[in-house]
């Protein structure tokens, strides 16, 4: 796991930030068709930094610094990828991709389906989303549940070291646009980068931590949030198992509800708007599947349904925190309440 | 006004009873006190009674049905439930189901709230998981108390149920298994043995003006009328304890809660080894005669296997004579949650002081078991005493 520990060899201890650049690099270095778009992430390194000296490496032909045009750049890559390469197309944050909405629901998720199948559009596209960094309401939101309504789109979310290193070149290899989401917070995380980077899928959900009491379903840097409630309910023997989506859509339905058949009870956790969002997805699915396995009814702990504050106290106010995950937990195994 | 008749808790620990006939069909005209069912329980085939007046809308269950206690039988319209009689009857048995079911604890409490409110009762709060289980183990959900948020039963309260059951010996699966007695008396006698701290006295007395005046008065009435000694000690009892009412009701939560009328219950044997202890309604208030036509009907009755429901739950002293079987006394264990039981032994011709000459006279040896919760020995003995001198002027019973 990611705790502060020994490095064990051979893994190495890389930032969230480099495993992303490890993996980003592999891939520029492995295919010729591999390229780079975005803005920003040639001469300035990237917005996060992820793509500092690429330029150097790789050359204005495969970083290409774009205009601040999101349906443009967007469209660019679609474009790129029906015609046989293999774009990275990165978008600062997920909020700017609002403007290139149009291409990615109309363009890139429809075109196979609109033309039976002749033409598919292998394009990746990665963009930060979260909050946590006081960047305010324009720079912090969590959309994944938006995108994850599109069929059509395969919408992924690498929460550990090896899943951030990795999870590129599963996407490359899909035949379908793939959009990562990098949560803003974990760039600057440190863990492990193992050899497992090469093999991970964005298929599957994993259990990130074994448990019999209750599951604690999520994603992306809530993961550590789950992870920490999880110890923190240990000391007061109740055993939570926490559950990484990981990829959004499709989701690994299989994965969560055989994990609520045996713990009896859920909660979700969701960074994102509570309403109409993937954690409201995610409790249905287990409504549909796991209803008659529930022994108290199924809990979100979400953001809250503001846009997210600048104020560091009020931002933290408006984020699923630990103190809330395990309350819900208690909640549930409350008795005579 | 609506009521549901329901399944009654006819003992301390009956959980579930077999609706065996009907004494009634829909349209019919109950009045309060009317047998409108034969229910086989652990103790035999009961008559049970309704607690409420009304006209008979439907009947839920049919003849052969094993069903937990607290289950709607039947559906009377126009009900006009008597809240005041019911509360003291069914006490024993309310003090019993405490411990499992907080909303069948108190048939009482739910007959008259089943008068006053015409809203369907609430549907239990139960979790899916818990359903699945419970069905899985065969476990009524109805049964099981929750522990959960909102008071819902969830899977480790069914898993707690289960574990009790699997404890308990095994309510008779088929409708009409021979019901076992033994553990039913087991399970009163072990709680009677756990809970209540018993203190016992005993005194020997004459019996002789007793049996002079028995004869005397048998030798004026047919076989049909006669005394038996047992008639002349329930009677004894039932004064006693309505002189000393700390004798007489029922200890529950922690206290002792004093019975009004003195229902005083006669241990009975029944065919196949099996005990009961019905009881002689108001026999304080009741003639002599009155109380051993029926004490007759009684001991008739519980041997042919129909018992009252009210008689078996109402009791609240208990009488044990082993009188035929030739022991000397008796120290009996007092029947939960009632706090003192009577015990006479044989009445035998033994040597016996009068004014300094010996003499043949029958003599019985009288056991008072108290309850030290309630009651110490002093009060013991003057129970006692008061027996003993009630059994001197027979006259006057």
């Amino acid at each position: 796991m990611l705790a502060v520990n020994e490095i064990p060899v051979p893994a190495r201890r890389v930032t969230y930030r480099e495993a992303v650049r490890e993996g980003l690099r592999a891939a520029l270095l492995r295919d010729p068709k591999v390229f780079l778009m975005g803005e920003d992430i040639g001469r300035y390194g990237g917005c996060f930094a992820v793509t500092r000296g690429f330029l150097e490496e790789f050359g204005e032909a495969r970083i290409r610094d774009t205009p601040l045009a999101e349906a443009g750049f967007v469209g660019a890559g679609i474009g790129a990828a029906l015609g046989g390469m293999r774009p990275i197309v990165e978008i600062m944050t997920v909020n700017f991709s609002l403007l290139a909405l149009d291409q990615i629901l109309n363009t890139a998720a429809t075109l196979s389906h609109m033309s039976g199948g002749q033409f598919s559009v292998p394009l990746v596209i990665r963009m930060a989303s979260g909050a946590g960094r006081q960047v305010a309401a324009q720079h912090s939101h969590s959309l994944e549940g938006w995108y994850s309504h599109i069929p059509g789109l395969r919408i992924v979310t690498p929460a550990t070291i090896d899943d951030a290193a990795g999870m590129l070149a599963a996407a490359l290899a899909c035949p379908d646009p793939v959009i990562i989401f990098e949560h803003m917070n974990l760039y600057n995380m440190q863990g492990e980068l193992t050899e497992a980077a090469a093999h991970v899928d964005i298929e599957r959900a994993a259990v990130r931590r074994p448990g019999r009491d209750v599951s604690l379903i999520t994603y992306g840097a809530s993961l550590y949030k789950c992870l920490a409630a999880a110890e923190e309910l240990a000391t007061r023997e109740v055993e939570a198992e926490v559950i990484d989506l990981r990829t959004l859509r499709p989701l690994d339905e299989p994965a969560f509800v055989e994990s609520v058949r045996r713990t009896h009870r859920a909660v979700i956790v969701d960074e994102g708007w509570r309403s109409v969002g993937l954690a409201a997805e995610v409790g249905m699915r287990l409504m549909e599947r796991a209803f008659y396995d529930l022994d108290a009814p199924v809990q979100r702990v979400c953001g809250v349904e503001v846009p997210v504050p600048y104020a560091k106290h009020m931002e933290e106010a408006a984020l699923p925190q630990v103190a809330q995950i395990v309350a819900a937990v208690e909640s549930m195994l409350a008795h005579g309440a | 006004m609506a009521h549901d008749f329901r399944m009654p808790s006819l003992g301390p620990d009956m959980e579930s009873g077999t609706l065996l006939e009907w004494r009634i069909k829909p349209g019919d005209e109950v009045r309060r006190g009317d047998i409108v069912a034969l229910v086989e329980t652990d103790k035999g085939a009961i008559d049970v009674e309704s607690f409420a007046a009304g006209t008979v809308e439907k009947l839920l269950v049919a003849p052969g049905t094993r069903v937990p206690v607290g289950m709607v039988l039947a559906r009377f319209s126009g009900a006009e439930v008597q809240a005041a009689a019911a509360p003291e009857e069914a006490a024993p048995a309310a003090a019993a189901r405490a411990e499992q079911s907080p909303a069948l604890a108190e048939p009482a409490a739910a007959l008259a709230a089943a008068a006053t409110a015409s809203a369907p009762a609430q549907r239990q709060r139960i979790s899916p998981a818990a359903r699945v289980r419970a069905r899985q183990l065969g476990i009524d959900p109805a049964q099981v108390t929750g522990s959960g948020v909102g008071g819902a039963v969830t899977l480790e309260d069914i898993a707690r149920y289960a574990a009790a059951v699997a404890a308990s010996p095994p309510p008779a699966e088929p409708a009409r298994a021979a019901p076992d007695m033994r553990q039913v008396i087991a399970r009163a006698m072990t709680r009677s043995k756990r809970e209540i701290p018993h203190y016992y006295l005993s005194l020997t007395c004459s019996f002789l003006a007793a049996r002079t005046w028995i004869e005397q008065y048998n030798a004026g009435v047919g076989i049909q009328g006669r005394l038996l000694p047992s008639a002349l000690m329930l009677k004894a009892v039932a004064l006693a304890a309505q002189a000393m009412p700390e004798f007489n009701g029922f200890y529950r939560d922690g206290q002792f809660i004093p019975s009004a009328s003195v229902h005083v219950g006669m241990a009975i044997a029944m065919r196949g080894g099996r005990l009961v202890a019905p009881a002689i309604l108001d026999a304080g208030t009741k003639t002599i005669d009155v109380v051993m036509s029926e004490l007759r009907d009684l001991t008739t009755r519980v041997r042919a296997g129909h018992m009252r429901s009210a008689e078996l739950t109402a009791s609240t002293i208990t009488v044990t004579s082993l009188a035929e079987e030739g022991v000397d006394l008796i120290v009996p264990a007092i029947y939960p949650p009632q706090t003192a039981i009577v015990g006479f032994g044989s009445i035998l011709e033994r040597p016996w002081i009068v004014n300094g000459t010996v003499r043949p006279a029958p003599l019985v040896t009288i056991t008072v078991a108290g309850d030290h919760r309630v009651t110490d020995g002093r009060a013991g003995a003057r129970f006692l005493a008061y027996i003993r001198d009630a059994l001197q002027a027979p006259q006057r019973l």
